[in-house]
């Protein structure tokens, strides 16, 4: 288990621009069916992959809401408090085509992630975190905004 | 096969309750590799305030895609879910859901837009207790692809 955040983070002493934290997540085939059993969410252009490429995808893509989902984890370690997500959306920009290295270490794609403070609400006493989510160096994800609760 | 545009506005109302289970919980935070304790052990998520473990920020998508189905599943909606590719999600926590939540979702049809040879669909889930309390607004928009798109 990760450690949470030593210190809750405090709006005052945020501001816009700053970046909450950076981190990789591999990502392999296995994860994909770990998510489709988990989410119920069984297309099989998840799984297989002359399925995929029958429906004009380069191949097995992961689930959007996989990459959505392990983004914010970012966020929820930052806030030390997964409730502590009001409101997450983002637009699915690139499928994000994992390799099958089944049998290997290596991972099937990798997502790299970076979070910023993108808006500050003294009132609501909110924090709008921005996600840069990139896999092979293209953008997977764009308008990826979590707003945070703080303290 | 075309989307019928008549599908705009369309409301379906609350099916079976979902049973939110402290395992299942901790199976999905496995799935979005979620590291919190208040995911897996029911003491971190007391000492945070909560009843019992905590949701990840995109559990509901659980209950959310369950209400999407009754829309794909109807055969009115000329939807092949084959050619289905999400284009937008959103989640609006009204409080976290935590294990031992008993969950009903109404699905609306807010838009749906001819795109190329396909349609872009806007649905919304409005997630409450049994109760009637609110919990989530979820909204996504998936792009059913036309031929060659």
């Amino acid at each position: 288990m990760a450690a949470e955040s030593a210190v809750a983070p405090v709006l005052e002493q945020l501001e816009t621009g700053l970046e909450i934290g950076r981190r990789e997540i591999a990502v392999t085939r296995s994860d994909l069916v770990r998510y489709a059993g988990a989410s119920g969410d069984f297309n099989p252009i998840h799984w297989n992959n002359d399925f995929a490429v029958a429906v004009e995808l380069p191949g097995v893509i992961a689930h959007g809401m996989f990459t959505m989902g392990a983004a914010v984890q970012l966020v929820v370690d930052w806030a030390g408090n997964p409730g502590a997500v009001v409101d997450y959306q983002t637009r699915f920009t690139k499928p994000v085509p994992v390799a099958d290295t089944t049998g290997t270490d290596e991972p099937g794609a990798i997502l790299e992630i970076v979070g910023t403070v993108g808006a500050l609400d003294a009132e609501a006493r909110t924090a709008r975190i921005d996600l840069t989510v990139t896999s092979a160096g293209q953008r997977v994800l764009t308008k990826a905004q979590a707003v945070v609760r703080l303290g | 096969m075309a989307i019928n545009p008549d599908l705009q506005g369309r409301v379906y109302p609350p099916a079976e309750v979902y049973d939110v289970a402290r395992e299942k919980i901790r199976e999905f935070a496995r799935a979005v590799k979620a590291e919190h304790p208040a995911h897996y052990d029911v003491d971190a998520a007391q000492s945070l305030g909560y009843a019992d473990v905590v949701a990840p920020p995109s559990f509901a998508i659980i209950v959310a895609q369950r209400a999407d189905a009754q829309l794909i599943a109807d055969p009115e909606s000329g939807i092949d879910f084959s050619r289905v590719v999400h284009a937008e999600q959103r989640f609006t926590h009204h409080r976290p859901i935590v294990a031992g939540d008993r969950l009903t979702a109404e699905l609306h049809v807010d838009q749906v837009r001819a795109m190329g040879g396909g349609a872009m669909i806007t649905t919304r889930a409005e997630i409450a207790s049994e109760a009637g309390e609110r919990v989530a607004t979820t909204t996504s928009s998936i792009l059913v692809r036309g031929e060659g798109q």
